[in-house]
C-alpha cells in the first residue's frame, strides 16, 4: 500500500525547496519566535509576517488550497484553549448577553487575547507546513543532526517515519480481517482495545527484531553518520535577507 | 577445505523455559551452499541467530576460528551477515542509501569507502539507483534484493540467510535464487522451500523440533519424501 500524504509536494524543484534543509529549519525557527515575540496590538507586523510567508509559499509552487486546507488542523486544539478567554478575561466589556441564569459578558481584551493566539498559530503553522512540504523528510533529519541535535532524538525520529506507514499498513489489515468477521454489527470497544493491545505487541516484537538486525551489522549503541549536506549562496543569501526582513518587522513596527 | 563455521553440542532454550536447540553439531566449509530446512518452528531462525552471537548459549559456536564471545563478536558480525526474514525488520533506515550503509559506517570506513561498498553492493543485488529511494515504497522483491545488499556491503565471508524465498511471486522467487548462485561466498540458508534448496545447495540439513534429523547430501534427502514427510516438509504419505 502506498502512503504519500507526509511527503506529496517535498520533491518538487522550486528555489525553495533547493534551499539546505538546515537554512529553512533555522529561518522557521526564527520566523515562529518573532511571531511569537511580536505583542499582539503591532497588527501592521503580522501583516508583514503574513505577506512573508505567502510569496515564500507561492515561490515554493505548494497549491494554497492545500497549505489553507492542513493549516486548519491546528484550529481545534487552539481554540479549544483560546475560545473561553473572551469570557474570562477582565476589562472593558464588549457585548453582554443573558443566557438563561447566566450573565455572560465578553470583553475587549479577552477578544484581543483569542485573535493573538489564533493568529500566531496560524502564522507559525504555515511557516512549518512550508518547511515540511518543501523537503523531504530524510533531508530533514539529516539537517537536524547536522545542527547538532541529539543523535538518538534524530534515530527516534527517523524509525518513526519508516515504521508509520508500516504499523498504518498493520491497523488497515487487521481493520480488515475484523470487517470481514463481524457481519455488519456495531463495533465493541472490547474488540477495538484488543487490537490495539495486539497493534503494542506487535510493534514491540518487530522493535526487538529491528534491533536484533542493527546488532548484526555491527551496532554497538553508539550513532553514526556521514556528513553530506553543504550549505551554499543561495542559503546564505535567504538566510540574512529573511532574517533581516524580520528584525526590522519587529523594529520598525 | 577450511573449516568455516563449527558447532560443537549447541543447545539453546528461550528464557520461558522452551527448549528450542538440542545438541547441535554442525561443520560448514569454504565455499559450501548449505540449506537448513525444517517445518515451521523447528529452530531455524534460532540456529541462524547464533551464527553472529545474537542469541548465545553454551558457547559451542565457532565462526572462521574464532569462538563467538563478547570481544570476538564485532570481528565477527563484520564477517558474518545475516538477514532476516522480514526486510522491514532489515531495513530500517529512511532510505535504502542509509541502510545498505549502516553496516560499512559502523566499522568504521572513510565515507570515500562507504560510498564505494554502497554501489557495489547494489549494483551486485541489481538495485544500483536505488539510492534514493524509501524502503516502504518497494515491492517485496525489491526490499529482499535491498535487505541482501545491507550485508553484502560489509566484508562479507558468510551469508546467512533466513527464508529469501518468503512472501515472493515465482518470478520473483527465481530471479533471487539465480541472485544468489551469482554470490560467490560461503551460504547458510534457511528454508522450507524445497525448490530453493534443491536449485541452489548440494548439502541439506533437517530439524525437527530443535534436533538434527538428518545431514547429507542434497539430492539424496530431497528425493526421500519418507523422510520429508516425517517432518513435515512433504504432504503426508497416504499409505
Amino acid at each position: 500500500m502506498k502512503h504519500s500524504f507526509l511527503d506529496h509536494y517535498s520533491e518538487g524543484n522550486s528555489l525553495i525547496h533547493r534551499l539546505d534543509p538546515r537554512t529553512k529549519l533555522i529561518t522557521s525557527l526564527l520566523f515562529i519566535l518573532a511571531v511569537t515575540s511580536t505583542p499582539p496590538t503591532k497588527w501592521p507586523a503580522f501583516a508583514i509576517y503574513f505577506c512573508l510567508i505567502a510569496i515564500l509559499l507561492f515561490l515554493s509552487r505548494v497549491p494554497a488550497l492545500y497549505v489553507l486546507k492542513r493549516s486548519l488542523v491546528i484550529m481545534p486544539f487552539v481554540l479549544l484553549i483560546a475560545i473561553f478567554i473572551p469570557f474570562f478575561k477582565e476589562g472593558e466589556v464588549a457585548g453582554s448577553y443573558n443566557i438563561w441564569l447566566w450573565q455572560v459578558s465578553v470583553t475587549y481584551s479577552g477578544l484581543q487575547v483569542l485573535w493573538n493566539v489564533v493568529i500566531k498559530a496560524w502564522l507559525s503553522i504555515l511557516s512549518l507546513i512550508l518547511l515540511t512540504s518543501t523537503t523531504k523528510f530524510t533531508s530533514l533529519l539529516k539537517g537536524l543532526e547536522q545542527l547538532k541535535m541529539p543523535r538518538v532524538m534524530v534515530m527516534v525520529l527517523s524509525f518513526m517515519y519508516r515504521y508509520l506507514f508500516v504499523l498504518v499498513d498493520e491497523v488497515m489489515r487487521m481493520k480488515q480481517a475484523r470487517d470481514s468477521r463481524n457481519f455488519g454489527k456495531q463495533q465493541r470497544m472490547r474488540t477495538v482495545a484488543n487490537m490495539i493491545g495486539t497493534l503494542f505487541i506487535r510493534s514491540y516484537e518487530r522493535g526487538e527484531r529491528v534491533y536484533a538486525a542493527m546488532l548484526a551489522r555491527g551496532f554497538d549503541g553508539q550513532m553514526r553518520t556521514l556528513d553530506r549536506l553543504s550549505f551554499r549562496k543561495l542559503d546564505a543569501c535567504f538566510g540574512t535577507g529573511f532574517g533581516l526582513a524580520l528584525i526590522l518587522t519587529n523594529l520598525l513596527y | 577445505m577450511e573449516e568455516i563455521i563449527r558447532l560443537d553440542n549447541l543447545s539453546f532454550c528461550y528464557p520461558d523455559g522452551q527448549a528450542a536447540l538440542n545438541d547441535i553439531s554442525i561443520t560448514i566449509h569454504q565455499g559450501e551452499s548449505v540449506a537448513i530446512i525444517g517445518a515451521n518452528g523447528a529452530g531455524k531462525s534460532t540456529l541462524l541467530l547464533h551464527l553472529n552471537g545474537i542469541l548465545r548459549s553454551n558457547g559451542r559456536v565457532k565462526v572462521l576460528g574464532r569462538t563467538v564471545e563478547d570481544k570476538n563478536l564485532r570481528w565477527i558480525r563484520s564477517r558474518v551477515g545475516l538477514v532476516f526474514q522480514n526486510p522491514d525488520d532489515q531495513l530500517f533506515s529512511p532510505t535504502v542509501f542509509d541502510d545498505v550503509a549502516f553496516a560499512p559506517i559502523n566499522m568504521g570506513y572513510c565515507e570515500d569507502e562507504v560510498r564505494q561498498c554502497v554501489t557495489t553492493a547494489l549494483e551486485r543485488v541489481g538495485m544500483a539507483g536505488y539510492q534514493s529511494r524509501s524502503p516502504h515504497h518497494l515491492s517485496v522483491g525489491e526490499k529482499k534484493r535491498v535487505a541482501i545488499a545491507t550485508v553484502l556491503s560489509m566484508s562479507l565471508q558468510i551469508l546467512v540467510i533466513d527464508e529469501p524465498t518468503s512472501n515472493l511471486d515465482p518470478a520473483s522467487k527465481w530471479s533471487l535464487i539465480e541472485l544468489l548462485k551469482g554470490l560467490p561466498i560461503t551460504k547458510v540458508i534457511a528454508t522450507h522451500d524445497l525448490e530453493l534448496a534443491q536449485a541452489l545447495c548440494r548439502r541439506v540439513i533437517v530439524l525437527d523440533g530443535g534436533y538434527i534429523v538428518a545431514d547429507d547430501a542434497a539430492d539424496r534427502i530431497l528425493d526421500n519424501k519418507r523422510l520429508l514427510a516425517a517432518h513435515g516438509l512433504a504432504p503426508a504419505e497416504v499409505a
